[in-house]
């Protein structure tokens, strides 16, 4: 039997406390009903002796004191998923938000999830070509890996996270590919780009949004990423699917946990984020992953702008303690009109060792990149350096990694949104200007690929 | 007794029980109807806080808690050394084959296994007089870990008056030993231990030989003893778990136990996947025959992350005591002090800087203390070592932070990682120009005796040179290249040397990813040969951009991926063509 308590005590921010509650579980699911019928939906935080405190997913105007009625529901927050959610609208709080009809659920499941057995996980090692020579060439994506994207406002990281989901795709495998996409407190623009432009490429069939927008509740922001991995794990674990998972923007997500930190008056850690921050985004990171017993994965691709474009913010900073490498757009490429604009340099992926060479790219893949890198890195000391001092100043060989950095930028990195390079391709284009260079300085490369591979001086 | 209490409060990983007034601190409990496992960590009057080593959604007012009466303890016996536990030492293959691949809570698996059967050979027979710590028999455990059997510490000495060999499971008796006060005491190959007291030994010992990792800036730069402490801080990206990786494959231990704390699950997996397939260079055996896992990933309960590095330390203590030298390596005790941070802002605790709790250093200080090269207990004076490694996570790479802080106070290796160097993609990043050892001058005498009397002189030198390094380069960054003198171009030159040919080392190129130190020190003296070499031609006339031009320089640029079968006589013969060149180069001669 359910009962109904109306004995609401406190309403503070996103906060209220419940007094004389009896059998009321940790984290538990409530419902609020309002004076006029309409319901809301809230969480336990926290038991405490008799009195429980819950945290609101939507706003607290219109609560009553008197009037409002909560009964607890016995189960934590709950997605009810079905194969026919591809296609199809969902709100961040997982109902139905497009005017179709309502989804008939196959089952339902608890948004928190429960961790991976790390015995349990496969090592993600099969290569996901995307067509974007930065990312394919030097910061390789594998199935099953989280790779974010850092960005900073007016940057295009919804462009570039839409070329991922148009031209992604395993070579020599035709798979049931799917997207989910959970739009966290962006705007109404930005949320319909993607959409858009999913609609655009017929990619709209295979896609499941959530839809938070930045004028919907902010605390709702909590969940929405939640009810979209809880997706995603249906349809890749249950379903067999490959899933591609794009949130965006994770920060938006962060202040919303922050928010409710505060109104709980917890000793804050840096920049006021709660000191559980990391803790808690890893709950929502780590669920990406390939498992044993199932043919699907989860790549996921969180979007986050870097406050500041500042790399050591907490947001950025503990991400990149949990995701596997980070793509990270610079300002500097955006401005000299290089699309999509990769910082190369500070990119990395950390599974690209086991997705790459021989029946998977190419032999001399990992050669090709790492020469590349160290080249740039030098070729952009160069141009540093000649700032300062004038071209005159350099050694001859300076001059050629400077000019070999130039080239690089404008070719390798400055494809557009539109282009989409098969993984031949850009090593080819990666030797062509390597070629800049002389061949004695091919010192990443083993021997015999140079012999095979390469193009002749310039 | 067991006391028995029921839930008042629920917050998180933090459950405040009612009624337990009889039960002991640090009492291992059981919470809800799942039985979730805990531990009271603070007492006021009736009420016990408890941190759940679970999830503990569900929870609420009224649930039972039982006490077990007991501590947090690891069972330490054969069967530890190839498995994977989670913090509180729950086998991850076993909960797998049990709950499927996610974790399920509320269940309880034995850490080592009750029904497999292990032969034993006793090496001492009845009647024979023994003390704790005394080995009493061996278990083959692994094709290269022979497990010593041996009496546990809280046992009190007296004489073998049963003991056979045979096979037995970890739990049956294999012999009496009766104590001078006539108790008998059985012995089984299977022993308790609480994870947050250190195990026993008779006596510390200061440090006298190197922990070889393979790893040339470690070993010819930064060196750490066996039995030492040493910190791995970097930025994420810098390759923090590349370096422990490394060490946990290539150190020269008898065993690793690999603590993954609050780290990703796909680089235990890695590690899990990847090392039976790896040999070991000292035993040609596979890597995992070797090897102890922990993984407590970050998505996993956060209170079993602050267990899990006490699991971990206790188990390689076990091992010392056995006469082993033993690695633990975390990854990485920033997210242990999170978790601590936690638990303290939970239970509502005066917070310290940054919000961790003011303990932090003492127990980071009371981790890094379990290390060290030891007399183990027993009356055979077998020497043990315990090295611990940690990584530290610090935010935004700034190790002004408090873990860090905290760290380098204790550990006397810091090996710096820089994230301008791993932009370069210079693997490993340890900045050569701010990490440090303590070992260095200890070891000294080591280096000399067992690899190469110039060994100090060498490894100094190439310090040195890439002191200068760094000093000319400002000064080129003001006027440019041309203001230096040829003399300081070739110093640029071989420090460019040093650090591409013989630091950057690729942790998966095949006979780069180890370098015994005799090719190490062979490695050094070749480039130091180029620069002996080269000033000389100077001296004579040569031009430096000509010796900066030679194509013998790309030859040197392989050197260090020459297999090691044949590594003499490829330098020898770049050495002739080093000499060959030169020569051409100099004014009048060509």
């Amino acid at each position: 039997m359910i009962r109904e308590y109306k004995t609401i005590e406190e309403v503070a921010g996103p906060l209220m406390l419940v007094k004389r509650v009896e059998g009321v579980k940790y984290d538990e699911l409530g419902e609020i009903v309002m004076p006029d019928g309409s319901v809301r939906r809230c969480r336990v935080l926290e038991v405490n002796g008799n009195d429980v405190l819950v945290q609101l997913f939507e706003s607290s105007a219109g609560i009553n004191l008197s009037e409002s009625k909560v009964r607890f529901t016995g189960h934590g927050v709950e997605l009810a998923v079905s194969p026919d959610m591809l296609g199809r609208v969902l709100s961040g709080m997982g109902s139905v938000i497009d005017g179709g009809a309502r989804i008939i659920p196959e089952k339902t499941m608890d948004i928190n999830g429960t961790p991976i057995n790390p015995a349990a996980r496969y090592y993600p090692s099969e290569f996901i070509q995307t067509g974007v020579s930065t990312i394919d060439g030097l910061n390789t994506l594998v199935r099953g890996q989280k790779l974010p994207i850092f960005s900073g406002s007016g940057l295009p990281h919804a462009n570039l996270a839409a070329q991922i989901a148009r031209q992604a795709k395993v070579l020599g495998s035709d798979s049931n590919f799917a997207v989910v996409f959970a739009a966290v407190g962006i705007t109404f623009e930005e949320a319909d780009f993607f959409i858009n432009d999913f609609k655009k490429t017929g990619a709209i069939g295979r896609t499941v949004l959530f839809i938070n927008l930045a004028s919907d509740p902010a605390i709702e922001r909590i969940t929405t990423p939640r009810m979209a991995l809880t997706a995603a794990e249906y349809l890749a674990f249950d379903l067999g699917m490959h899933v591609l998972v794009i949130i965006t923007d994770i920060t938006n997500y962060a202040e919303a946990l922050r928010e409710v930190s505060a109104a709980r008056r917890e000793v804050p850690g840096r920049r006021g984020y709660p000191g559980y921050m990391y803790t808690d985004v890893a709950s929502l990171y780590e669920r990406a992953g390939r498992k044993m017993g199932s043919d699907g994965s989860i790549t996921m691709i969180p979007i986050l702008s870097m406050p500041e474009d500042d790399k050591t913010h907490p947001i950025p900073d503990l991400t990149g303690y949990i995701t596997e490498g980070q793509i990270i757009l610079s300002r500097e490429m955006y401005r000299k009109g290089y699309m999509p604009p990769v910082d190369v340099l500070p990119s990395l992926s950390r599974l690209k060792d086991k997705g790459i060479g021989v029946g998977k790219t190419r032999e001399d893949h990992s050669g090709v990149m790492n020469q590349l890198f160290s080249s740039y890195a030098r070729g952009k000391e160069a141009k540093e350096l000649m700032v300062v001092l004038g071209e005159s100043a350099l050694t001859p060989i300076e001059r050629l990694y400077a000019k070999f950095a130039d080239a690089f930028e404008a070719e390798y990195i400055n494809q557009g949104f539109y282009e989409n390079r098969t993984i031949e391709q850009t090593l080819d284009l990666g030797w062509k200007l390597l070629s800049i260079l002389p061949r004695s300085e091919m010192k990443r490369i083993k021997p015999q690929f140079v012999e095979k591979y390469w193009p002749g001086e310039r | 007794m067991s006391t028995k209490g029921l839930v008042y409060k629920v917050s998180g990983p933090l459950v405040i029980a009612e009624q337990m007034r009889t039960a002991n601190m640090f009492d291992v409990v059981k919470v809800g109807p799942k039985g979730l496992i805990g531990e009271i960590i603070e007492m006021h009057g009736d009420r016990a806080s408890v941190q759940v080593y679970e999830e503990t959604a569900g929870i609420g007012r009224g649930d039972e808690v039982v006490s077990t009466g007991a501590p947090l303890s690891v069972e330490l016996g054969p069967g530890l050394v190839k498995n994977i536990y989670d913090g509180i030492q729950r086998p991850l293959e076993n909960l797998r084959a049990i709950a499927g691949s996610n974790l399920t809570r509320g269940i309880w698996v034995d850490a080592l296994d009750r029904q497999k059967v292990w032969h034993f050979t006793a090496t001492v027979s009845a009647g024979t007089d023994v003390c704790p710590g005394d080995i009493i028999g061996t278990v083959q455990e692994t094709d290269v870990i022979l497990h010593k059997v041996m009496v546990p510490p809280a046992f009190k000495k007296g004489k073998i008056t049963k003991i056979s060999s045979g096979d037995y499971t970890v739990e049956q008796t294999v012999g009496i030993l009766t104590a001078d006060d006539g108790a008998e005491q059985e012995l089984k190959l299977m022993q308790k231990w609480p994870v947050r007291v250190a195990r026993p030994y008779r006596e510390k010992l200061p440090p006298a030989e190197p922990m070889i990792t393979g790893q040339r800036n470690i070993d010819s730069l930064f060196p750490i003893s066996r039995g030492g402490t040493a910190c791995v801080p970097g930025p994420f990206g810098a390759g923090k778990t590349v370096v422990q990786h490394q060490l946990a494959k290539w150190s020269d231990v008898d065993l690793v136990v690999y603590i993954g704390c609050g780290e990703r699950g796909n680089e235990m997996t890695d590690v899990l996947r990847e090392f039976p397939e790896i040999k070991d260079p000292k035993t040609g055996k596979n890597l995992m025959e070797r090897t102890v896992l922990i993984a407590n990933t970050s998505d996993m309960p956060v209170a079993a992350r602050e267990a899990s590095i006490y699991t971990g330390i206790t188990i390689a203590e076990y091992y010392r005591d056995m006469g082993y030298a033993v690695a633990v390596i975390a990854d990485s005790t920033s997210r242990w002090a999170e978790a601590l941070r936690e638990m303290s802002g939970r239970l509502e605790e005066m917070p310290g800087e940054e919000g961790y709790p003011a303990y932090l250093t003492s127990r980071l200080a009371q981790f890094y203390e379990r290390a060290g090269k030891v007399i183990c207990i027993g009356s055979d004076n077998r020497e043990g070592a315990l090295s611990a490694i940690g990584a530290v996570s610090p935010p935004g790479g700034d190790i002004s932070e408090p873990v860090s802080q905290a760290t380098l106070r204790i550990v006397k290796v810091f090996w710096g990682l820089d994230s301008a160097l791993a932009y370069r993609r210079h693997f490993p990043a340890i900045n050569w120009l701010n990490s440090y050892s303590l070992y260095r001058d200890r070891l000294a005498h080591w280096f000399s005796e067992n690899v190469a009397r110039d060994w100090m002189d060498q490894t100094q030198r190439c310090l040195k040179t890439l002191q200068q390094e760094a000093e000319l380069n400002e000064i080129v960054q003001l006027v440019g290249m041309d203001a230096l003198s040829q003399s300081d171009r070739m110093t640029l030159e071989i420090s460019r040397s040093l650090r591409e040919d013989f630091l950057q080392q690729d942790a998966l190129g095949d006979n780069d990813s180890y370098t015994p130190l005799d090719k190490q020190h062979a490695l050094l003296r070749l480039i130091f040969s180029f620069e002996d070499k080269g000033r000389e031609a100077i001296a004579k006339g040569a031009d430096i951009d000509a010796i900066s031009e030679l194509p013998v320089r790309e030859a040197i640029g392989r050197a260090k991926a020459v297999p090691y079968d044949v590594y003499r006589e490829e330098y020898a013969k770049i050495s002739d063509e080093l000499d060959r060149e030169l020569e051409a180069i100099i004014p009048g001669k060509a």
